[in-house]
């Protein structure tokens, strides 16, 4: 019999709806493989084992009875844990929430529960999803299933590392500034940032609202499309999301997986590429580009002369935003409270204690580099100067989209590195989101998709850009140049990733 | 532009509410310098000219019907409460006495 973990989800939901799996097999089939490799990868901080099994059991009595099922239904899907999910614990990554339980459930959550996608589990981040490369979880590493001694990327490790380890079909994440694309690219892996407005932010905790974007991970471009249409569209509890239907996104992946691009427009972005990128990045990059040529594709060169700002402008925007976010952990209402050593133990003082303990370095040094942007005398020449620059990358792109349907660009200027390495060096950290940020500044949407090995034999991951609201190009560019590459290799790149030594 | 002291740090720590170790001020102070310095390139394109822009797409004034609906029950919203009493948030005192 085949191994259902190895199957697309688009795939296993073919098979349960023939009848020849039921949704508790492919489920326990996840569980088993869970508990076989999550000693080495450490992707997921809470397995719901008994809650997914309930719903599978659920969804195939539903199934038998002739219910007419959401298409997805009975494929199990890991949640980060930035996302909050009625009676399972939600933590963020974070000390600050260490055994919360939340009383209720995102939009998303909701959606996914409603149609009957058992939940696995959640999975690792930075805390609070700061970060590039999971190592600010406050509850230890993720492994790059590719090399357990390097990162998987991040904020959303956890959900990319399971996806990739072949623990769950599908996975959700996050994207403030590459978090879901990112981890993407160094685990071989598909991930998009939607349009923002696409998805409804209502229950994820929030790090900085005017850039998150909740997203789907997967291993093909077909299966982020059908996460994408089950998750995404006009909820009236976010006040950001878009009040329109969602382009036809599974149509488009599925168009584009004819390998037919035909007059369409792909614009490389001058300002993405060159210096900072391994050699091996560049190589796949370019050879990627040849493939979508003979596919039809016109590729012309834009150039976007603002990009060289995004990241500074993105370390005043998220940290003014996520100092405001996270003052409501003040030991209050939920999470962890800590009084003072010494000492009255006033709110304020007790606020202070509970921070400096339940909050980690790197989500300190964000916060106090927040406030000082928006203090007094200091106000306009940080923040002010950010939110200029975010207008003159917003109209970089609209230039941009004058000459091209999409834009395309590597995703990250490197292969993952090893744990470790940048842990010390914050901007060195930061420089693996240069060619993400972009997208979140503007609110245009984002796909990556993996492209071939480096030098190191490490995933590379290719990057697709679309106008905000178009997340349907997206899709079409993004599946026809994964079938050219599959047809290419005779496979998934992941086919390549070695196996992991699996306990009992 | 300007250099980000210990002190100044320190301060910023004590608005934001965060207490520190003076080891991790020490080592905050030199990274957070660092990270000003590289992010104050904005300034050079930010001209008069240019308007700021908060959020990605344009909306304004997104209203939902005025009719009531049910608020999260009590008990959900105190269970993950470090201290309750009487079907209410206990916290430490908020003014200092003296």
């Amino acid at each position: 019999m085949t191994d259902l973990t190895r199957l697309s989800a688009a795939d296993l939901a073919d098979k349960l709806a023939a009848g020849d799996v039921s949704s508790v097999e492919a489920t326990q089939a996840h569980l088993d493989r869970i508990a076989a490799v999550e000693p080495a990868v450490h992707a997921f901080l809470h397995v719901s084992a008994d809650e997914a099994l309930a719903t599978a059991r659920d969804v195939d009595a539903r199934r038998a009875a002739g219910e007419e099922l959401h298409t997805l239904a009975g494929v199990p899907i890991a949640v980060k844990d930035i996302i909050v999910t009625k009676g399972l614990p939600t933590t963020a990554g974070s000390r600050i929430l260490e055994g919360w339980v939340p009383p209720y459930d995102a939009t998303l959550v909701s959606r996914i529960k409603d149609a009957g996608l058992p939940i696995l589990g959640k999975t690792n981040m930075d805390e609070f999803a700061m970060g590039s490369s999971t190592e600010h979880s406050a509850y230890g590493n993720t492994h790059n299933p590719w090399d357990l001694d390097r990162i998987p990327g991040g904020s959303g490790g956890g959900s990319a590392a399971a996806v990739a380890a072949y623990e769950a079909p599908l996975a959700i994440g996050t994207d403030t500034g590459g978090s879901i694309r990112q981890p993407g690219a160094v685990t071989g892996t598909v991930g998009v940032k939607p349009t923002y407005g696409s998805v409804s932010r209502y229950g994820l905790i929030a790090l900085a609202s005017s850039l998150d974007q909740a997203g789907p991970v997967t291993r093909t471009v077909l299966d982020s499309a059908l996460l994408h249409e089950l998750i995404g569209g006009h909820d009236p509890r976010d006040s950001t999301s878009i009040d329109e239907p969602l382009p036809g996104l599974v149509a488009a992946a599925r168009q584009g997986a004819t390998g037919d691009l035909a007059g369409v427009r792909v614009g490389v972005v001058r300002e993405l590429q060159g210096e900072g990128y391994q050699p091996g990045v560049l190589a796949r990059f370019e050879e990627s580009l040849d493939l979508l040529r003979q596919a039809g594709a016109e590729i012309v060169e834009v150039s976007c002369p603002h990009f060289g700002y995004a990241l500074g402008a993105y370390y005043l925007i998220l940290p003014s935003e996520a100092s405001s976010n996270l003052a409501k952990f003040d030991g209050m209402r939920f999470g962890l409270r800590v009084e003072p050593e010494d000492g009255p133990a006033t709110a304020e003082r007790v606020m202070g204690a509970t921070r400096g303990a339940g909050f980690g370095d790197e989500v300190k040094r964000r916060i106090i580099l927040g406030t000082y942007a928006l203090s007094a005398g200091y106000y306009d020449a940080y923040y002010g100067s950010a939110q200029k620059v975010r207008t003159l990358i917003q109209r970089d792109f609209a230039a941009a989209f004058e000459q091209a349907d999409v834009l395309v660009s590597p995703t990250a200027p490197t292969t993952a590195f090893k744990l470790g390495e940048k842990l010390d060096d914050p901007l060195a950290m930061y420089l693996n989101d240069v060619a993400t940020i972009p997208a979140n500044l503007a609110g245009v949407p984002g796909l990556s998709v993996p492209n071939g090995l480096s030098d190191d034999g490490l995933p590379v991951g290719f990057q697709v850009l679309a106008p905000a609201k178009a997340d349907d190009r997206l899709y079409r560019v993004g599946a026809a140049l994964e079938a050219l590459l599959e047809a290419q290799w005779g496979g998934p790149l992941l086919d390549r990733a070695p196996e992991l030594e699996v306990g009992k | 532009m300007s250099t980000l002291s210990r002190d100044e740090v320190a301060r910023v720590a004590a608005l934001a509410r965060i207490d520190l170790t003076p080891t991790e001020l020490d080592r905050l102070a030199g990274e957070l310098d660092v990270i000003v310095e590289s992010v104050a390139r904005v300034s050079e394109v930010a001209t008069p000219d240019v308007p700021a822009t908060s959020h990605p797409l344009p909306l304004t004034n997104v209203f939902r019907a005025d009719v009531p609906e049910p608020p999260l029950p009590v008990a959900d919203a105190l269970a993950g409460a470090p201290a309750t009493q009487d079907g209410k948030f206990l916290v430490p005192q908020i003014m200092e006495e003296d």
